[in-house]
């Protein structure tokens, strides 16, 4: 009734072609737009930033980097965890001066450039990591599917090692923790202990909804198209023009420029003190990887979905089990294990496509309401 | 998804209401995960002591204890999520048990006001309460465990190792590097070779790491590891049949769940702590009459006497005895998390405390002062009994080498305060 183009009209080719063309979907957007922006910073606190919003708005971007790779390219990567890591400590090195040393006179010398700008360094560390996926996606060149995937993983083994191993990373510190000190915008702190909530909440919104439309634009635009191409069929895609090469490198490239800025902001704006092997591990891979396919694969919506669902859905349960009922601790914690696990194999068993799939036949049908035919 | 977000933030909204609290205190535990069977005893015996306090003797000062009981898995982020839920309400001090989610909390807690007792573990520079006005990791730190281990080295030894080798096989994160740099400026002083083995998280695969202790033969191993990697090293060593009375673990690796699953052939192997094992002590009986016949006991209540729940127990006492403390300082029944840090601040554990607690001789007496957050560094060396199935001391308490602690601790601390630009206290 309300949900359909009847009535939309539309002049311009600009115009037909936006992201939203149904005008009701459009109002909802510049809603959430409006609420995200607006409303939300005025009545969040500390809990709701640091336990609610600030890893969904983060592990969004994580998700939606990802899915460009494995939802629009179709190429399977185990290796989040590592380019997070490299966005978060490529971040932590910008923020605090880079340091480089060279040798002179048999001796070396510690040159360091000034400290860049908490904005600056968290898409500085999103361009370190462009640069380490396309080296790492340069096998993909050669193979395919689950082999690709393992040598992901070793990239992800790899890297972590790395940030262990090479003091430099962490600035030689003794504990090998990499901590974020404060650093500020406009004089507003949005790292570091004193952070107020809403200034840590819309510093990562803003690179959520810049990743967003980002992604989006370029999905529906040449590249995309050509990672599409080579998803469904990389021969047909090659014949009829698409380089392989420059497609698939692109598409890591670009994955990995949000995964790397999805680490950044993991480190400096969450945690703010992060050691590589806890919080970068091989698990954060199959989190994020798991958020895409529940959110549904080739879907920007779909990113959101699913790390609202593996993020929100653990804080819930958790709090109406142990908050809510008063059940013992570890019992919910166990619970919450069954409960999520049962509920992606459901997901997954009622609709493969994901979430954002249960989302499109909701549009589908509210076009057709109120006569269904 | 909004929907979805909508009723989470109703739920949650409605969930964290608690109820008002007299004295509030946080356990953040772990029941859960590949730390587990370390986290349960240490949780149950912090909470048993708190039970007991409610039960026999009405809270301290007349002022109910109301614990609150978060489950944190060895995780920081869900550490993260456990401090910003429970932090409200005035809640008195953390213990988190985790170097990992200590160095998060480290920065949070103080720009909130709420004291952290990292006891034996954290950041070990944070005994200089010059820079970490709210933390406190009395009554002994990770620097104090590298020098006890040496020293206990040195002793049997006759004072010179300058031809032995030890090699530190540690968990490769924050809490296991901590020793090393300790452990190379003790090398330099008594000229030991030391070589570092990794064991990346959670442990489970340690094959290479013995391997190579086979093949190089060091003299001593010592262990910095926690949870499952415990239990692997020990079996590790016994398998390539490693002298285990020459294998020395940190007081995170040494309790009972990680000898056992070693068996017979573990016998001999020690392990460092600062405060005394088995359940021979008065409060036992209390705990027995007062939380465990009446069935209050914290989790499945089988873990009584056990070293982890003896420090636990350790942990809420102190916490305790710091809250009694600054009742005293303040006059006042209910304190705030800032009197509370009063509280900790001038704790002092004398001998006669602890008898009168019905813990005669169970840790060392320190002071805690302005200046000097982490005690006196005093630790022991117990040794593990196979047969009898429980660890004993085989040592008096001894002081590290505080000569060369207080250089590290200087220094590391203040090169925080420098990065952090913090303020010397204490002047």
């Amino acid at each position: 009734m309300f949900y359909r183009e009847a009535g939309d009209f539309k002049t311009s080719y600009e115009a037909d072609s936006q992201t939203f063309p149904i005008k009701f979907d459009r109002y909802r957007y510049y809603a959430v737009l409006l609420i995200g922006f607006a409303m939300v910073p005025f009545i969040i606190n500390d809990y709701w930033v640091n336990a609610v919003f600030l890893p969904f708005l983060i592990y969004s971007i994580a998700a939606i980097g990802l899915n460009i790779l494995v939802g629009y390219c179709g190429q399977v990567s185990l290796g989040t965890g590592g380019f997070m890591a490299v966005g978060a400590y490529a971040c932590y090195k910008f923020m605090t001066g880079l340091d480089i040393w060279l040798m002179q006179d048999g001796e070396w010398v510690r040159y360091a450039l000034p400290e860049i700008n908490i904005f600056f360094s968290v898409i500085l560390a999103g361009v370190v990591t462009a640069a380490v996926g396309v080296l790492f996606g340069l096998p993909s060149l050669r193979i395919k599917g689950f082999y690709l995937a393992v040598a992901t993983l070793a990239a992800q083994f790899f890297l972590v090692w790395l940030f262990n191993k090479w003091s430099w990373t962490y600035n030689y510190s003794a504990s090998g923790q990499i901590s974020a000190p404060e650093r500020t915008i406009m004089g507003v702190p949005v790292t570091g202990a004193e952070t107020a909530p809403w200034a840590a909440y819309l510093f990562c919104l803003v690179f959520l909804t810049l990743s967003a439309l980002i992604a989006r634009n370029l999905t529906r635009g040449m590249a995309g198209r050509k990672w599409m191409a080579i998803r469904d069929m990389d021969i047909a895609a090659e014949i009829i023009g698409v380089n392989p090469l420059k497609a698939k490198l692109s598409a890591f490239a670009v994955s990995s420029f949000f995964v790397g800025i999805s680490g950044a902001l993991f480190f400096a704006v969450y945690l703010g003190a992060v050691e590589v092997g806890e919080a970068f591990g091989i698990n954060k891979s199959f989190l994020v990887l798991f958020m895409v396919i529940i959110g549904g694969l080739g879907s920007i919506f779909g990113s959101f979905a699913g790390a609202a669902f593996l993020v929100l859905l653990p804080v819930l349960l958790k709090n109406t089990l142990v908050g809510g009922l008063g059940w013992p601790t570890d019992l919910a914690a166990h619970l919450e294990f069954i409960i999520v696990g049962g509920l992606i194999v459901t997901f997954l068993v009622a609709e493969p496509h994901g979430l954002a799939q249960l989302w499109r036949v909701a549009k589908e049908k509210l076009r057709l309401w109120p006569f269904p035919h | 998804m909004k929907q979805k977000l909508l009723t989470a933030v109703t739920a949650a909204a409605l969930a964290a209401g608690p109820a008002m609290a007299d004295l509030k205190i946080v356990d953040t535990s772990y029941r859960t995960g590949p730390y587990a069977a370390n986290g349960i005893p240490f949780s149950d015996g912090y909470q048993d002591y708190f039970t007991l306090l409610n039960e026999r003797d009405g809270g301290i000062g007349g002022e109910m204890i109301n614990l609150v009981e978060c489950e944190t898995g060895y995780n920081t982020e869900k550490g993260v999520e456990c401090y910003e839920s429970t932090k409200g309400d005035e809640s008195l001090v953390y213990q988190p048990l985790s170097t990992g989610i200590t160095y998060q909390l480290i920065p949070k807690a103080s720009a909130d006001g709420i004291p952290l007792h990292t006891m034996g573990y954290g950041r070990t520079s944070a005994k200089n309460g010059e820079v970490f006005k709210w933390v406190f990791n009395y009554p002994a730190n990770y620097w104090d465990g590298a020098s006890h281990a040496v020293t206990h080295i040195l002793n049997e030894n006759d004072g010179d190792i300058s031809d032995k080798t030890i090699a530190l096989v540690y968990h490769n994160s924050a809490y296991g590097k901590e020793p090393i740099r300790t452990l190379e400026k003790l090398s330099e002083k008594h000229g030991y070779d030391l070589s570092l083995l990794a064991v990346d998280h959670p442990g489970q695969e340690q094959t290479s790491q013995w391997l190579r202790i086979r093949r190089e033969k060091p003299d001593y191993v010592i262990m910095w590891g926690w949870g499952v990697m415990n239990q692997v090293a020990i079996q590790e060593a016994v398998n390539i049949r490693f002298p285990m009375e020459n294998f020395i673990g940190i007081w995170w690796s040494g309790s009972e769940n990680d000898v056992k699953a070693a068996g017979e052939r573990a016998d001999g192997y020690k392990a460092l702590t600062f405060h005394n094992l088995g359940s021979d002590y008065p409060v036992y009986d209390d705990i027995q009459e007062y939380v465990v016949d009446a069935g209050l006991a914290a989790g499945a209540g089988d873990q009584i006497g056990s070293v982890l729940y003896n420090r636990g127990m350790y942990a809420a006492m102190l916490a305790a005895e710091a809250v009694k403390t600054a009742q005293e300082i303040h006059g006042v029944s209910t304190i705030t998390p800032e009197q509370m840090r009063d509280g900790m601040e001038n704790l002092e554990i004398t001998e006669e405390k602890m008898a009168a607690i019905g813990l005669p001789n169970f840790g060392p007496e320190f002071t805690v002062t302005c200046e000097n957050h982490g005690g006196n560094g005093l630790g022991a060396v117990s040794q593990w009994d196979a047969e009898a199935g429980k660890f004993e001391l085989i040592t008096d308490y001894y002081q590290s080498d505080q000569e060369i602690l207080q250089e590290l601790v200087k220094e590391d601390s203040m090169a925080f305060a420098e990065e952090n630009d913090i303020e010397l206290r204490c002047n």
